[in-house]
């Protein structure tokens, strides 16, 4: 009943040959640059790596070897795990969720700050700044935060001109580059949802709040952050699967040591030519980072719905 | 009934930048009493609230409550609660964790607070309602609720910021009598907003009647009806008919003024302008339109007025006749429906009278706009 109201609505304000035309267009982008590409990749996933005469042959048949791959080290035998390839998946995930609670302690404030001042010149010129800078591409503002932390780098230079420390830090090596650089390389996707949501907050509710005695910490515990939830669930949600799947920032930033999972995966496709191995690690990623998803939604309480608000 | 907590303003000022919203406000409310601002919109009562609360210092003067100067004190430390004009209800939150809200800040047990919420939603007729969000609620329902959270906290002093205005007009009268009988219950003072003459009416002990952040009157709505001091009060206040003239003669508190169409008309000097209309003076009548009736035929000069009747409506309690006034204004006669089947034709000319002591005269000022 209201999903046909949905569609009777839908025709009614575009009419029907805008109408077709819109669904069609929405379909073709889902069929054929989603659906279809994700399931090639999933159907790889499941194959061996066969040398082109063999592809269709006898020997074409579907597997769980590729997967066997990333738990045991090796199609063959199960006595031993792999350790390298897991320990840089766990290593992602975890990177990648401390990646989107630091932005959300960080953009809480300023989408506070933001989206209570009801858009003033000020705050206006202020989201323009914040924005400039992203037109600059990934691959420039990487290098950029490279040099900045590089051993005579920016910030080196200053905490030696301070005496702060005596020698360069290793920032690379120590990751503390690559973390900065994937904070701030979605750092808005966590801003604009929180702001948004943050602005839609009637003031007189925090006033209220405030006239019955309510300390700032309270007014926040029970007002503005149950209001906000979704945004920031919806701007967590963006931040963490674009820092696990990020290419740029790891392969740039990154110490040499270590590795992001989409690396592995990149070295697989692109390295090794083994595109069957590779959809199945990249297959594992996104399985994972939904399932997470879907489990921090649950526990905090936040419908699918929410986020597209 | 308790006596409770005094609120005086004195002398104050309220600039934002340049523009000035209250200008030197003197009131003196007394402990208990239902007190209404009443005014246009945008003429400065919420910011008066607002000063009174705490959410805003007043440029200039000082906000006594009970005898206490508030300077510096913020809303969450005087004895005042607020009642927001959109009711500011925490939408997240459950009707009972609302109204105790002020006691979970306090620190009070889960038990303690849903024990006192479920107190006042019996008291605000909404008993076993508490575990409904606010959106569950209606308009009346949701502004007891209000009334309730605000009373939750025992504040001395509550404050109703035009909180009947999102409600249609049935249920707003209906909220007029309730919120009186909350008033007389509780024992609290009560400061009111409102742009509505009626309910600043029906409500008040006092009113104070407000243009462009100046106080024009504060007095009882009788008063306030009957006495006008201002043309301002007497045209915002009910409905009033306004014959502008210049004063002929003054004898004691009755004044005679000469107008343009209907001749010499006598009236009171409005009390709060006695001493202040000299012969000469451009002045203002008003004679509201229960006053006038039909003329016999022998009525004296100076208390008839003879005009042309342009339509008459049916009221049902009673009759609206409007006749040709001065300077294109109509004047409006207001005769109960005793079973008559018309008062007047179309056309016709018609002479009325009325009691000089029901007609006020005072200096001519700014009326308000329709
Ligand atoms: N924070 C503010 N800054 C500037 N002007 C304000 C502010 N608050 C109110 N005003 C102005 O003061 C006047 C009175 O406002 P207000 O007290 O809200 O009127 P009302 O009688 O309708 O409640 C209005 O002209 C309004 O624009
Ligand atoms: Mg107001």
């Amino acid at each position: 009943m209201k999903k046909k109201m949905i569609f009777s609505d839908f025709f009614k304000n575009n009419g029907v040959v805008m109408g077709c035309l819109l669904i069609g267009l929405v379909s073709f982008w889902l069929i054929f640059l989603i659906i279809l590409p994700q399931l090639s990749m999933l159907d790889y996933s499941f194959r061996f790596n066969l040398p082109p005469a063999e592809v269709g042959g006898p020997k074409d048949v579907y597997t769980l070897s590729n997967y066997e791959h990333l738990i045991y080290g090796s199609d063959t035998t199960h006595q031993t795990y792999n350790t390298v390839d897991l320990k840089v998946f766990v290593r992602t995930i975890i990177a990648a969720m401390l990646v989107t609670i630091f932005n959300i302690f960080l953009c809480y404030p300023l989408a506070y700050f933001l989206g209570q001042s009801k858009g003033s010149g000020f705050v206006r010129l202020l989201v323009v700044l914040l924005i400039i800078p992203y037109w600059i591409n990934e691959i420039l503002r990487a290098f950029a935060l490279r040099i900045i932390f590089g051993d005579s780098g920016l910030l080196n230079e200053a905490l030696m001109f301070l005496h702060l420390t005596s020698e360069p830090i290793d920032f690379i090596r120590q990751d503390i580059a690559l973390y900065a650089g994937l904070g701030y390389a979605y750092i808005l996707l966590m801003l604009f949802p929180m702001y948004n949501v943050i602005e839609s907050l009637d003031r007189n509710q925090i006033e209220a709040a405030r006239d019955m005695g309510a300390s700032w910490m309270r007014i926040h515990r029970r007002i503005v952050i149950p209001h906000a939830k979704p945004g920031i669930v919806s701007g967590a949600t963006m931040v963490f699967m674009l820092s696990a799947g990020a290419l740029a920032a790891p392969q740039i930033l990154g110490g040499p040591s270590s590795l992001w999972f989409t690396q592995l995966v990149y070295q697989w496709f692109n390295d090794s030519l083994n595109w069957q191995q590779g959809a199945a690690y990249a297959i594992v990623l996104l399985a994972s980072t939904i399932i997470i998803v879907l489990t921090v939604m649950k526990i905090f309480k936040v419908n699918m719905g929410d986020i597209g608000k | 009934m308790s006596s409770g907590v005094a609120v005086d303003l004195e002398n104050i000022t309220i600039r934002f930048g340049d523009f000035t919203a209250v200008k030197d406000a003197n009131v003196n409310i007394n402990g208990g009493d239902f007190f209404s601002f009443l005014g246009p919109s945008g003429c400065g009562k919420t910011t008066i609230l607002r000063a009174v609360s705490g959410f805003l210092e007043p440029s200039e003067g000082r906000v006594l409550i009970g005898g206490n100067d508030m300077a510096g004190i913020g809303p969450n430390k005087r004895p005042t609660a607020l009642i927001f004009q959109n009711l500011a209800l925490f939408p997240l939150m459950k009707v009972w964790e609302n109204i105790s809200f002020s006691m979970e800040v306090a620190g009070a047990s889960a038990a303690e607070r849903r024990k006192r919420a479920d107190e006042l939603l019996d008291m605000i007729a909404l008993g076993g309602q508490g575990d409904k969000l606010p959106s569950e609620l209606s308009g009346g329902q949701k502004q007891r609720v209000a009334i309730a959270r605000a009373l939750c906290a025992n504040p001395d002093v509550l404050l109703l910021d035009e909180p009947l205005s999102a409600l249609d007009l049935k249920l707003r009268q209906h909220m007029r009598t309730e919120l009186r009988e909350i008033q007389q219950r509780v024992g609290i003072t009560f400061i009111y907003i409102t742009h509505d003459q009626g309910e600043a009416l029906t409500m008040s002990d006092n009113v104070a009647v407000m243009k462009a952040g100046v106080i024009d009157q504060i007095d009882t709505g009788h008063n306030i009806y009957d006495d006008p001091a201002t043309p301002f009060v007497a045209s915002f206040v009910g409905e009033n008919n306004v014959f502008r003239g210049k004063v002929k003669s003054i004898s004691g508190n009755e004044a005679v003024i000469t107008t343009n169409r209907s001749g010499d008309l006598l009236s009171r000097i409005t009390p709060a302008q006695v001493g202040k209309l000299a012969v000469g003076d451009d002045a203002m009548m008003f004679i509201r339109p229960e006053a006038l009736e039909l003329a016999p035929r022998d009525a004296d000069s100076k208390t008839t007025i003879s005009a042309n009747v342009i339509n008459e409506e049916f009221e049902g309690n009673s009759f609206s006749v409007f006749l040709q006034g001065d300077g294109g204004k109509q004047i409006k006669m207001s005769v109960p429906n005793l079973g008559q089947d018309r008062i007047s034709v179309r056309g016709e000319n018609l002479s009325l009278r009325y009691d000089a002591s029901n007609a006020v005269t005072m200096p001519a000022g700014e009326l308000a706009s329709e």
